[in-house]
């Protein structure tokens, strides 16, 4: 099945009078349950394609579809609905809330579907479980590794149930040990669980993790190859 | 929609994070509120002050002045001219339908002596009907009759300023007081009345038959006159009637003409204090219109600490947004927390303004009334002021893009 497809897919930035063309009519379609490494230097246009991926910018031109559905053209509300249901995002600052508890940050994302209070703990802790955390709910990601507030996000990810995981340079602030432990944990999610994963990368062998590889240079996509451990 | 006590509780923890801005934020909204409420309690006093003495005077009170005479083209005032009679007040009892009592009074100051003790006192010249006129009971004793004043007894009713420096702790019913010389036996003590809304001591006094203080006490210009008439109307609705009765009646008594004016006074003392109250509420209106600009202030201290603490943390709002927060669960996410602020402050504003009620009461000596209803109109302002100057910022933060926001330093 086709989870994502973009057809023709353009993306322009306006500054005064200067234009910027990050994305030119990019076509691509990813089914459900592949492992997508996305790479290109900086400026190649795989972050705008990314934020376009996660609903959290739409395309100037060309069509986004995400389960057969023109995502392209929602509006704000129904984008993020599809962010709160279908999409986690796993950053490279891992984005946790400060100052909050890893099981309130896994919690996150049920507050805004509407879940009840007690539904949330039980699922968020299941979540923390799942990605090796048990015990460790109530720390703070300032008491956290590294490694372990990226878990934290995961579980934040995929604690609604999101079929998608969208990656944005995962490992980049860690060390070569935990960024293979995360990366575990991300096969573990697609080869178990049946996750699409789709991560922006610059290091070959975090690429080489993935089963596909789509290159950017400016704008455009150059290559696009089965890979790694097909 | 979103878990409310859930973001109630992130807002409390988002405000206890800044503790000393909190409380700062909120010495505004404190300050309103508590303003606001004694503002109002001391408007509320005045009125009820006012309206003490109102009753005090005795309700739905006509008064009837003698003439504004006019000598040679020159117009004297009220009270120049003697023209009021006993017969007069008489005649308004039984013919006017819109009267229910009616006093008449002449009055002077005089020497009062018992024993060893003496004081100059207001003596009051009047009828039985001066009780039901003033609606002013007798503490002990008993009244003087009709009878009394068709036989000009020397009798008298006092009061209790009197009773205190001529009997000190002795019962003085029974008793022989001298006024003007005359000897004159009290029969009863009046109740507390307390001051005039002029400040006169009402309880300074010593009632007397008005015939016994015309012949023995202060004489008259000529038979039977005396110098005001209090009246008392059927009901509030029967004042303006009953007053236009009067003068009917009056112009008729005293022949005057058509085209002459009236060689008497009537004086609606109720409807004068009614203004009196009037002008009582617009000060309270005023006290609290005044307070509640300080409310407005921190309604504005508020929002700039809102703002701020929007551009703080922008990050957190970006990641809300890619996790899936939607426009209203940001907005009220600020909101809540600007409820937060303006509630809390409100309830301690509310403790303030109570306290310094009280205080006021103690220091000024000005009666204060703290009413439930500016308690929750005070309360409930402050929920509002939350609303409305939370609004901004949280329709600011609600338009952030998500992609900036998470990208914010």
């Amino acid at each position: 099945m086709t989870l994502i497809e973009t057809r023709e897919i353009s993306k322009i930035y306006r500054t005064g009078s200067v234009e910027l063309n990050a994305l030119m009519n990019v076509s691509a379609s990813i089914e459900a349950g592949e492992f997508v490494a996305v790479m290109g230097p900086s400026g190649s246009g795989k972050s705008t394609f990314m934020n376009i991926l996660g609903c959290l910018d739409t395309p100037s031109s060309g069509q986004y579809f995400l389960e057969g559905n023109d995502v392209g053209n929602f509006d704000r509300d129904e984008r993020a609905q599809i962010r709160n249901k279908k999409i986690g995002f796993v950053f490279q600052g891992f984005n946790l809330l400060p100052r909050t508890s890893a099981l309130e940050n896994v919690e996150l994302p049920m507050l805004y579907n509407g879940l009840p209070s007690r539904d949330r703990r039980g699922r968020a802790a299941e979540a923390l479980k799942n990605v090796g955390l048990s015990g460790r709910e109530d720390s703070h990601p300032g008491q956290l590794s590294g490694g372990q507030q990226q878990r934290v996000a995961i579980a934040r990810a995929l604690v609604n149930n999101a079929t998608i995981i969208l990656a944005d340079e995962p490992t980049g602030n860690l060390d070569t040990k935990t960024s293979a432990e995360v990366m575990e944990l991300f096969t573990r999610l697609n080869t178990e669980s049946h996750i699409t994963i789709i991560l922006v990368t610059h290091e070959q062998d975090i690429a080489a993790y993935s089963r596909r590889i789509i290159r950017f240079l400016d704008g455009r996509i150059i290559s696009d190859e089965q890979s790694g451990r097909s | 929609m979103i878990d409310i006590p859930t973001t109630v509780r992130i807002s409390f923890k988002a405000l206890k994070r800044n503790k000393m801005r909190s409380a700062l934020t909120m010495l505004g909204i404190i300050i309103g509120v508590g303003a606001v409420i004694a503002m109002i309690a001391v408007g509320a006093g005045a009125r009820e002050k006012i309206a003490s003495q109102i009753s005090s005077m005795g309700s739905n009170l006509i008064m009837v002045l003698p003439g504004a005479t006019t000598a040679g083209g020159v117009r004297m005032g009220s009270g120049t001219q003697p023209t009021l009679t006993l017969n007069d007040a008489e005649a308004i009892q039984k013919e006017c339908p819109a009267v229910s009592e009616v006093a008449p009074i002449l009055n002077g100051v005089a020497q009062v002596v018992h024993g060893s003790q003496n004081w100059a006192t207001g003596v009051i010249g009047t009828t039985p009907g001066m009780l039901t006129v003033r609606e002013w009971p007798l503490d002990s004793g008993r009244s003087f009759t009709q009878q009394d004043v068709r036989n000009a007894t020397k009798v008298c009713l006092i009061g209790k300023t009197v009773v205190d420096n001529l009997f000190g702790d002795d019962d003085p019913i029974g008793k022989v007081v001298r006024i003007k010389k005359v000897p004159f036996t009290v029969i009863g003590v009046l109740s507390v009345k307390g001051q005039s809304p002029q400040g006169q001591d009402q309880d300074d006094a010593i009632h007397v038959p008005v015939t016994t203080a015309q012949k023995k006490l202060f004489g008259t210009a000529f038979p039977g006159m005396v110098r005001t008439i209090m009246v008392k109307a059927r009901s509030t609705g029967d004042l303006a009637s009953a007053e236009k009765q009067i003068i009917e009646l009056l112009r008729q008594r005293h022949h005057i003409g058509q085209k002459q004016e009236n060689d008497f006074t009537v004086r609606n003392l109720t409807q004068a204090m009614q203004t009196a109250e009037q002008s009582a509420n617009v000060m309270g209106l005023l006290l609290g219109s005044i307070a509640s600009v300080s409310l407005l202030v921190g309604g504005i201290g508020i929002m700039n600490i809102m703002l701020v603490s929007v551009t703080e943390r922008t990050r957190e709002i970006g990641i809300r947004m890619a996790i899936g927060a939607k426009t209203w669960d940001i907005r009220l996410q600020f909101i809540i927390e600007a409820m937060t602020l303006s509630l809390i402050g409100g309830i301690a504003g509310i403790i303030a303004g109570i306290s310094s009620s009280k205080l006021i009461s103690m220091f000024a000596g000005w009666t204060t009334i703290v009413s439930p209803f500016s308690i929750l109109l005070a309360f409930g302002f402050s929920g509002l002021v939350g609303i409305f100057f939370g609004f901004y910022p949280a329709y600011k933060a609600s338009l952030l893009d998500p992609i900036e926001a998470l990208r914010y330093e």
